[in-house]
Formats: C-alpha cells, structure tokens, sequence
C-alpha cells in the first residue's frame, strides 16, 4: 500500500518535491519562506543528535533531495518542545512541519524501519483510539516489547524500579491490562476517525 | 453557586491511578478552597497527544479535538474548558486556532463529527488550569487563601515546553515565564528566580522512545535545580512532572548522581499551602516524597480570627 | 583695552560652597585673577542669579566675566550672555563630582577649584567676542550635479523649499541609471510586487519647475570661491561655457556598474545569455515593450530556468574585485527574479547567495518572492559554463556543504555592484595618478589648493563623516548625495538627496550670515592671520582637512572662512603662532597653562595638564563626574575645539612651566575616524610623535606627553585613563624642571 503510495507520488511530482511537500505535507507551503538563519538548529533540545537540522531539512527540500529527507532519521528527533517555532524570525511552524514531514515519510514506508520514536507514535495513536483514551500500561509494556518478548523483558526488568515506585505511589494501574479506561461512545469514534482519514487522504490527493 | 464554573478536560494521564492521578488529586482539592466548580465533559476522549502524529495525519488528530469541544458544547454550554494537562491544553488550543483559520479544515471536521452524531461550532474556549488561577482569579485572590505559608522551601520553578510555547501564558515570555515563580512565591515559598533550565525540554513523549537522549535533558534540569540551591521542584505539565522525577533513579545509576528531588504540581504546593492535607494534596503520590511539605500538611491550621 | 572690565561670578549651588571654600576662590579671582569684580551666588542659574549678571553686563558695563560654576556643557541657556566674552570654570563636573567627598581629599578639592578660577580668569581677558566672518557670500542657489534620481530628487527638494536650483547632466537626458530600469523595488506597503519607476514624472517635475535650470549635456569646467560665492563654469555641448554663481553645491554624480567583462570565472562574455542586473534590464524593457515574455538572448528561445549570482565581483577578498558589498543588488535580484515568476510562476528562478541582505523593507519584498516560489539557495558559485543553448551554473552548497550544479539554465543574471563616480582621487599622488588604467575624470573642478575633486574615504567613495554627520563632505557647503557617497537603491538615494538639499539650504543661510555651518553652527569666530609675521611654510594651507585656505602667487595663504569649519587645525599647525581666532587661540589655552599654581617638586603633587577634545573627551569627562566617577586630583582639564587645533608651543610652555605630564585626548582617527573634523586628532598624532625629540632635548621621558583616543561613551574608561597616567608619573617621579619656568 505504501509502496504504491509511494510510486503514484515520485510520477506525480517527478522532480520538483517542493511541490510534493507542499502539497501533501502539513503546513509544508511554509517550506520556500524559511530563510536560512538556522535558529531552529540552534535552538532545538535534540541538537546534537539530528543528522540534518530543520534548516537543512528545508534546504534539501529545495533541493529535491526527495530520498535523503524522507528516509532521514532527523524528523524523528522531534520531542515537540517548539523551541523553534517561538524563535524562527518568519515564524515558520517548524514542528508541525518537521511532524508532517515525519508523517508523510512514514505513510509512504520511507521513514527508517526501527525509527523508535515512530514505533512508538504509531504504539500511541492505536493506543489511545481503540478505546478513545490512552491505556498507559499497556502502552509502556507494547514500546518494550517491540523487539520481541527476551527483550521486552530484559528491559521491564531493566526499569522495574520506575514501575515500582509508580505502582507504590498509585500512579499505575495493574488493572489496566484487563480493563482500562474507556469512552462509552467507542464505535462513534472509530466511524468518526475512519471519515477522517478518508477525507484526509483526498485532500491530499493520495489514492490508496 | 460557585464562585466559577468549567468543563473540566482531565485528560488521559489525570485519571484515577493514572501517571499523574496526584494531580487530579491536587487539583480538585485546591479548586475546593478557591470555589472553582469542574464538571467533567462526558466521554471525552484523548486529544491524541503531541506523539500521535505519525499516524494520525492532520484531520483525524483535530477530530479527536473537535469531539471534546463539541461534547462540551452540547452538554455544558457557556463554559470554558480547562485542561490540566500542557499537551491536552496544547492540542486543544492548536485544532481551535486551525479550524478557525481554516473553513475547509472546519467543514471536514464536522462531516466527521456527524459520524459520532456531535457537531463543532468553535464558540467554546480552552484554558489552562493556570490560566484560570492567574487571569480569572488572580494572584491577590489566591493569596487570600493562604494559611500555611509554605516558608523555608526554596522551590526551582521549572515551566518546561508545552504550557510555555508555541501559545504561552498571556504576557509571559518564552524564554523566562515567571508564572510559576510566582505562584510559588503566592504560597508562601522561596522561588528560585535564576533556575536556568526553566524551560529546556525533558525530552517529552521521547523519554519513552529516547531513553538515553531524554535522560540527559533530564539531569540538567534537575541538576541545575540543586545548582540554584532548590529542595524541590515545581511544574505545571504531567510530562514534566513524571519524566523529571521518575527517571532520577536511573540517572544516577548512569551518572553516579546522587538526585532525590521531589517534583510537584503547583497545584499540591496550593493545596498545601491552603491547608490541605498530605493526602489531599495528592503527597502520597510522590515517587520521590517530598518531605518538608508533609511536614507543612501535617501541621495544625492555625485558627483564623 | 581700556573698555574690558572683568567680572568672575563663584556659585555655591549643586554642593560647591559645601564641598569647596567659595569665599577662598573669590579672593583668587580677585586678587590673582585680577576681576574688576567680584560676586558669589548660592545659586547662579537661578532667575536671581542670571539677573544680577545681566544687571552686571548693563549697568556695571562688564565686557568679560568668569562663571565659576558647572560645565561649560551645562545651563547653557541660563548663562547666555552673547554679547560679552565668557569663560566657564567647571566646579561641579570637574572637581566637586569628580573628587571624593572625604576630609582627606579636601585640601586637593580646593587646590583644584582655585586652579580653575585662575585659569578661567586668565583665558577670559585674552578673549574677545567674535564678531563674525567678513567672508559674507549672499547666494543661495544651489548647483546638482547629476541628473539621475539623486540629482533631480535634491533639485525638487531644494525648489520646493523655495531656493532656485541649477542641475547640470553629462547625459543628453536626465534619469541616469533609473532611466534604464524596468521596475523598481518597491518602496511602500505591502512591500510585494515592482514598482514603476515613476523617473518620468521626476523628470517632467525637474523640467516644469521654473526654479530650476537644467543643463544637459554639460559638465563642470571650473568651480571657485566659497559657500554663499561659488562661481561655476558649466561646459556646454556647443563648447560654449555657461558662468554660474551658486551658494551651495550637490554631487549627486551617482556610480557605474562594475566592469563585468572583469568576471571571467562567470564566462561573462563567452554567451549573450550571461548578462548583468543592466543587461536583464535591458531585456525586459525590450520584451515588455513587445509585449512578450524575456527570451534567451542567444536564440530567442523560451526562458524556463533563471539563475541569480548574488555579490557577482563584490565583496571579494582576493584583490581582484570591489571588496565591499553595494547594499541594492538583492533586493534588484529579488525583482528581477519577479520579472518571471509574475508573467509566469512556471520559470523556475534560483537566487544563489552567501548572504541575502535587503535594507529597509526588502526584509518583505524577500518573503513575497519567496511566498511566490523564488527559490534562494545559500552557496557560492564556482562557475558558469555555456553549453549547448543553455547554461550550467556550478556552485558550493554553503549549507549542505557540498558542490553542486544547476543545468540548462537559460539565463544568469550577475549582481556586479556600484563604482562611484567620484572624479579624481586627490590623495593620490600625481606618479600614482600616472599609472592608472583609466584616468578619472575630475566631477567638480575645484579651483582649491588642495584639489579638484572632493576628498575620498575608502573604495573611491567621496568622503562623508559616516557616523556622525553622512551628508558632510570634507568641502564646505559642497554635500555628496547618493551613490557616489556610497553604494545605495533609490529609495536611499531619494532620502539621501533630500538631506543633501537641506544641508545646501542651511550651508547658503549661514554663508549669508558669516558663521559657520558645521558642525560648530552658528560659530561666529574665524581664524585671523598675521600675515606680517607668517613665514610662507604651507603648513596650514596643506593641513586644513577642508582645503579652506588656498595660497597666492606668494605663497602666502588664503582664507576662505566659509569654506572653514572652525576646526583650528591650522592654529595648531603654524609654527610661528601667527592664527588665531578672536575667543580661541595660542594666548587663551597659554595663559590658563600658565596660570596653574605648579607646587613645587617636595609637595609630591603632580601637575598632569589634560588637553581634551570638547566634543568627545570633554563630555566623557563631564558625563564621568555625573555618575561621581573620581579620578586624580592632579590633572587640570582644558578643553580644546580639536586636538588639531593643539599648538606644540603648549606642550613645551607646560613642560618647561613644571607640569609633569601632558595627556591629549581626541577622537579615534584613521578610517573608521570619529574626529568632528576628520584630521585632526590624526595630525594632532602625528605632531606628537615629533615631540619626542623636544622632550630629548629637555631632558625629560618621553611618557611625559601621551595621546589617547577617547569616545564619548568612554565615560568610565576616561577616568581610568587619568588614574593610570597619574600612577605612571609617580612611578617615574615629578618633572626635574620645576621652579625654572
């Protein structure tokens, strides 16, 4: 499915992915006004572990350095803190355009394959719609299970002080794996999230 | 009748035994004193976070939204809605700024919101609980309030991201909110005006994905706490609250610090401070108890005049 | 000199009669000072206070009075007296702000006011009041050079204000480089599209307006005289020549575009699809005139990529090209690149810069073109090389750090940047002017000693005080306005020509009066010479930074004192002491040198004499005591008009009258000078560096004399500069020539 998405965009667009980002990415027409300052770069928590910056990742854009972004793991350094949307002298909205760029490449199958911070928005968004709310233990023990089951042991095992001291200070329900919170209205917002996505899917101009 | 009225949005982490539970706790008690009445949006659902991203897109995130708005719209019109939590109150904030700018956004929106049987009509505002205290009660208000000065506790006023940028606290700066010192000070205690890691980010959902990299936001802002000769630390985010305290353990672990700084909610040093009790206040809460303010909640309200 | 009576008022306001011995101070004044006489006030700016002087100057007929009280710089309004001659000894700023206020340091306290009450009384009876410039020139019209944006917008502006104006244009039409434009920036809101140049209807303006007359195909032959009395030759296209009296002159002579044939590395010259901004004008005034999009010039082919190569032989650090950056080109990129992008947002137009830099609003002209689809790449270009119909644009990704290339670009476009046209570079000497490639053509003319065009800065630019006073040239009452004062777009010229025309206003106005213009305005004083006693040495008519004195055909000079800007560079130069001006001169700063009480060489009190420029140090010094800065007790501050005004025979006077050091103190020098008259503290250095063989010859060290540059925002280094000197006089000890002077 990704793959063709992915196929149906690169005729789509041929060379100018610009025109793609700004097209089928959120807030990507805010793209060609960035100027260059690099005080997102500069101000961003994650800094030194981004392998391209905001203001490289626009410049690449521009470049058409369609494979390079989308397969780069520097979108999913993103913790949302928006350090550099409050800085950027043209107020571009850097995060929100890093988290669409993000988005995109993981809707086309580009972004890296073990990225874990897309493991785990990918964990959150299933987590929190299947019942309308977030059901936080079985999110914690889905993210270390990721890699299999020795794993996700050695790792609950590794932090079974933090879970501890949670469950001691009635911050975290053991329950929750049996029967956590819930919205009565669960199937409304299902039939309410599958018309967005459809809707969405349209606008963007992607035909699965 | 009380002296004001919300749809309250506690969002997912404040339930009952939730990851910030206490908070809840907190909250409720101090809202008791101030005689600020929550009435909770029926079936309100999760605001799909800053993290969902990757695989909500744009339209279905606002949707998850736009159905709080509408719940309140249809069951407790005329109120605001206040959310507790940053990134609730961020979500929030951002799908009403959107569908506002954005007719076509609006129009998908409610097509969608049909589906649920709800419609959105973008006439309800969202507030932060700190809002509520520092723009519709004010400080002089919440100081009247006091009985328990919480003195001789200095406290690192730490803001962190998302309460603070990219919307704010009207009037506060993104680089030096001074809120919270405030409200620190409101209570009675000591706040340490120069923390400097105030609003550095503690790494937020990626504490989960990033352990390594988050971990070492962490140890600055708690380092830096003590640096400034802090005893506790104060925020007004769950994130924060739970990143910058439950982690502390681990840190030392890796770095040989030796960190045992209790982080609260502004919320349990008013309830404290208005003479709530430990339990109350949600203290019992505390990964990393925090002592001196149990002291203060255990001792004997003094009789008012 | 049987009419002076002298007068010396004491104030004890603002903390003097608590810190100091007023009533000791009145008895110097009396006694030492020799005043007529003698009166203490408790607080002398008041209404009380000023009458009584007033009541003075009327009924007692005072012709000189002493005010001992605060700066010279403070209640200027309230101790206004023009018609006596006035003496100002700072007791507030600069003894009782500037000492500390302890019992010990009270016996210094009043050894510093008394001095100054001397030395106020001794410089008041060498003054006189001046009584104004009998160079008195009484014509106020105002000659532009230059007929494009600058020249006409200065011609307009000066008409308008009601002055008649004479505009002469090398060219057979006016305009200049607007002329050649399709569009311009835009200059008002929203700041988003080009706009029409509107050089037409400047033109029309110009043409219509009986108040100015326009030459056109002339240039300047000759100009003489002086502000208020120019005479201007005007050589005309018939070889005729066309005498005009003017009162004021603005070069307005605008720039050429560098010489892209230079730009080899851009294969400038091996395809016609290479052009410059003039080039790209060109071509879209031609297509819009055919009502056609711009075609490839090589083979009228459709144009689908545009490449833009920003600071094209500007801002160049290898000496082959301009070294600085010419400010428009950017932003002429940015509308260039909207030439395509509005007819058709298809055209891919590429901006490749090191740094985009758009004064004034470009900052939302770039975000239009950006929001429009110009893309801007931060890189710099390596090459341009034709191929087959088309272009192929190598160039260094400055932010992804790696060398790339465009291809089959249609059309580069170089930004060369602005040459001014300055005339002859008059500090070249006349074997340098030989080699030159190109030999300038003289702008102006002039009929000065010191040359025909005005003076230079740097990079060919006529000389303006850039930080200070930019419309100011280093020739009274002749102001350069636009590019040729520095690199500019329209909207700059537009404003600067209207300043330019406001400073030619004031410059006929004052001449009219015989005072000065700038930047000592309203200065009635002038330099005087003894003409008897001047020995022919050419060092004033060398060294006045303003070419204001010429000389005849004996060598003697001669002053146009409304060309001088009252400096007193040449008072300072002249060896044999024979320039003066009537309230400032060799006996006025000589007599309060001598005046000074030098305790004798067992007091262990040093004399420190501190020669303070009056528009830098001078504050500095003022505004240090404000804030109660303290410095040493032993320094006696006289301040000076210009450290080029200073007169060695002051120097040497102090030395040999005991002081046991001198401090000079003036404005930064070189070429981010800050010297209200440009050259002075720079010659002021210079005859300091001869003075080494003096001390030799007195046998004294030579950190006796020391030069300092001092800003008027040193105001805590100035104090500190004091206090040093102060330590290393003691630490090489107290002069041995006191008691022989």
């Amino acid at each position: 499915m990704s793959e063709a998405l992915n196929e149906q965009a690169l005729a789509r667009y041929r060379n100018d992915f610009l025109k793609e980002v700004e097209e089928r990415v959120e807030e990507g027409e805010w793209v060609k006004m960035c100027m260059q300052c690099g005080v997102c770069a500069g101000s961003c928590p994650f800094g030194p572990h981004w392998q391209h910056s905001p203001q490289k990742i626009f410049m690449m854009i521009r470049a058409g350095k369609r494979e390079e972004v989308l397969t780069s793991d520097s979108m999913w350094m993103c913790t949302s803190c928006y350090n550099c949307v409050v800085r950027c002298p043209r107020q571009l909205p850097i995060t929100q355009i890093i988290h669409g760029l993000a988005t995109y490449a993981h809707r086309l199958g580009l972004a890296p394959r073990d990225q874990p911070t897309r493991h785990f928005s990918r964990l959150f968004w299933k987590n929190c719609t299947r019942a309308g709310r977030v059901n936080e233990l079985k999110l914690t023990l889905g993210l270390y299970f990721k890699d299999g089951l020795v794993s996700g042991i050695k790792k609950a095992w590794a932090l079974r002080n933090i879970g501890l001291g949670m469950l001691l200070a009635k911050r975290l329900n053991p329950f929750e794996l049996i029967r956590g919170h819930e919205c009565s209205d669960k199937a409304g917002i299902q039939k309410m999230l599958k018309k967005a996505h459809e809707l969405e899917n349209r606008r963007r101009g992607f035909q699965e | 009748m009380a002296k004001k009225e919300y749809a309250f949005y506690p969002g997912c982490s404040s339930q009952l035994r939730g990851s910030a539970s206490n908070y809840l706790t907190s909250v409720n008690s101090m809202c008791r004193t101030l005689d600020v009445k929550l009435t909770e949006i029926p079936d309100w659902n999760c605001c799909g976070a800053s993290i969902g991203y990757a695989e909500s897109g744009e339209l279905p995130r606002h949707v998850m939204n736009a159905r709080n708005f509408a719940l309140a719209e249809k069951h407790l019109p005329g109120r605001d809605v206040v959310a507790t939590c940053a990134a609730c109150w961020l979500g929030a904030k951002e799908t009403k700024e959107k569908l506002a700018a954005n007719k076509t956004l609006k129009g998908d929106a409610n097509e969608c919101l049909k589906e649920a049987g709800l419609e959105y009509q973008g006439k309800t505002e969202v507030r932060h609980m700190v809002e509520v205290l520092i723009e519709d009660l004010g400080y002089e208000e919440l100081g009247k309030h006091v009985v328990k000065p919480l003195e001789d506790i200095k406290f690192a006023g730490y803001v962190g991201c998302q309460t603070n940028r990219p919307f704010g606290i009207n009037g506060e700066s993104f680089e030096n909110p001074v809120y919270l010192d405030k409200l620190v000070e409101t209570a009675g205690g000591e706040a340490v005006t120069d923390y400097d890691q105030k609003v550095t980010c503690c790494g937020g959902a990626l504490a989960f994905s990033e352990p390594e990299k988050s971990q070492r936001q962490i140890k600055d802002i708690v380092e830096s706490a003590y640096d400034h000769g802090a005893e506790m630390i104060v925020t007004p985010c769950p994130l924060c609250q739970a990143n910058v305290e439950i982690y502390q353990g681990e840190i030392n672990k890796k770095y040989g610090t030796k960190f045992a700084m209790p982080v609260l909610y502004y919320s349990q040093l008013m309830t404290v401070a208005y003479g709530g009790s430990a339990k109350q206040a949600g203290l019992d809460g505390q990964v990393i108890r925090a002592k001196k303010l149990e002291e203060i909640a255990v001792k004997v309200v003094p009789v008012k005049k | 000199m049987a009419d002076m009576k002298t007068a010396a008022y004491i104030c004890r306001g603002c903390g003097i009669g608590e810190r100091v011995d007023a009533a000791q101070m009145a008895k110097i004044a009396e006694k030492e000072g020799k005043m007529n006489l003698v009166r203490s006030h408790e607080f002398l700016c008041s209404a009380s206070g000023v009458q009584m002087i007033r009541d003075d100057i009327e009924k007692e007929s005072v012709t000189h009075a002493v005010i001992a009280a605060c700066s010279r710089r403070a209640k200027t309004e309230a101790f206004h007296f023009p018609a006596i001659a006035l003496s100002r000894a700072s007791i507030r700023e600069g003894v009782i702000w500037s000492q500390p206020d302890t019992p010990e340091a009270r016996e210094t306290t009043q050894e510093m006011a008394d001095d100054l009450v001397r030395m106020a009384c001794a410089e008041v009876k060498k003054m006189k009041v001046p009584a104004g410039n009998p160079d008195v020139g009484r014509n106020k019209r105002i000659l532009v050079v230059g007929g494009g944006v600058s020249g006409m917008t200065a011609a307009v502006e000066a008409a308008k204000a009601g002055y008649e104006v004479v505009l002469v244009e090398k060219e057979a039409r006016l305009g200049g480089w607007a002329a050649k434009l399709w569009k311009r920036v835009p200059y008002r809101e929203p700041y988003r599209d080009p706009a029409d140049t509107g050089i037409d209807k400047l033109a029309a303006q110009v043409q219509s307006d009986k108040r100015i007359k326009v030459h056109l195909n002339s240039t300047i032959a000759r100009t003489g005289g002086a502000p208020g009395r120019f005479t201007v030759e005007v050589a005309t296209e018939s070889g005729a020549v066309a005498a005009e009296e003017v009162g004021a002159i603005i070069q307005a002579s605008g720039f050429t575009l560098y010489d892209a044939t230079r730009l080899t590395e851009f294969g400038y010259g091996r395809s016609p699809n290479i052009v410059d901004q003039a080039g790209l004008e060109k071509l879209a005034r031609e297509a819009a005139a055919k009502g056609e999009p711009i075609r490839r010039p090589s083979d009228g082919g459709e144009v689908k990529t545009v490449a833009f190569v920003q600071c094209a032989g500007q801002r160049d650090a290898t000496g082959r090209h301009l070294p600085y950056c010419s400010g428009f080109c950017c932003n002429t990129s940015i509308k260039q690149a909207l030439y395509f992008k509005d007819a058709n947002p298809a055209v891919d137009t590429v901006v490749i810069y090191t740094d985009l830099r758009t004064p004034g609003n470009g900052e939302d002209f770039y975000r239009s073109a950006q929001a429009k689809g110009v893309v801007f790449t931060k890189g710099k270009v390596l090459s341009v090389e034709p191929t087959d119909k088309t272009l192929t644009v190598r160039f260094q990704d400055l932010i992804l750090n790696e060398d790339t290339a465009i291809e089959n670009v249609d059309l580069v476009v170089l930004a060369t940047g602005q040459v001014p046209n300055s005339g002859v570079n008059i500090d070249l000497p006349p074997e340098e002017q030989e080699k030159l490639e190109v030999k300038p053509v003289s702008i102006l003319n002039l009929a000065y000693r010191q040359g025909k065009d005005l003076p230079q800065l740097k990079w060919g630019f006529a000389d303006s005080h850039f930080i200070c006073f930019p419309y100011e040239t280093r020739r009274t009452g002749i102001y350069a306005a636009g590019p040729v004062r520095r690199p500019m777009d329209i909207a700059q010229a537009i404003e600067d020509a209207t300043g330019a025309a406001l400073k030619a206003i004031q410059a006929v106005e004052n001449a009219e009066l015989g005072r000065a213009a700038h930047p000592r305005s309203g200065d009635l004083s002038f330099p005087i010479v003894r003409l008897e006693g001047c020995t022919q040495c050419k060092r004033c008519t060398v060294e006045c930074p303003f070419g204001a004195i010429d000389e005849d055909e004996k060598r003697y000079p001669v002053f146009n004192e409304s060309r001088c800007r009252r400096c007193g560079t040449c008072m300072g130069a002249c060896p044999v002491r024979v320039i003066s001006f009537e309230n400032y001169s060799v006996d006025t700063v000589g007599s309060q040198i001598k005046a000074v009480d030098v305790p004798d060489e067992f007091s262990e009190k040093p004399r420190i004499l501190v020669l303070a420029c009056e528009n830098d140090a001078y504050p500095a010094l003022d505004m240090a005591g404000m804030r109660r800065l303290t410095y040493s007790p032993f320094v006696r501050v006289i301040p000076v008009r210009c450290l080029g005004s200073v007169n060695t025979i002051w120097i040497t006077d102090a030395l040999n009258s005991g002081y046991d050091g001198v401090m000079l103190m003036g404005c930064r020098h070189g070429e981010d000078y800050q010297c209200h008259f440009v050259k002075g503290s720079e010659l002021a250095s210079y005859r300091m560096g001869n003075i080494d063989d003096t001390l030799k010859q007195l046998a004294l060290e030579t950190e006796r004399v020391a030069t300092y540059e001092v800003a008027i925002t040193d105001i805590e280094r100035v104090p500190q500069l004091i206090n040093d000197y102060a330590a290393k006089i003691k630490e090489i000890g107290l002069s041995p020539l006191k008691g022989f002077g």
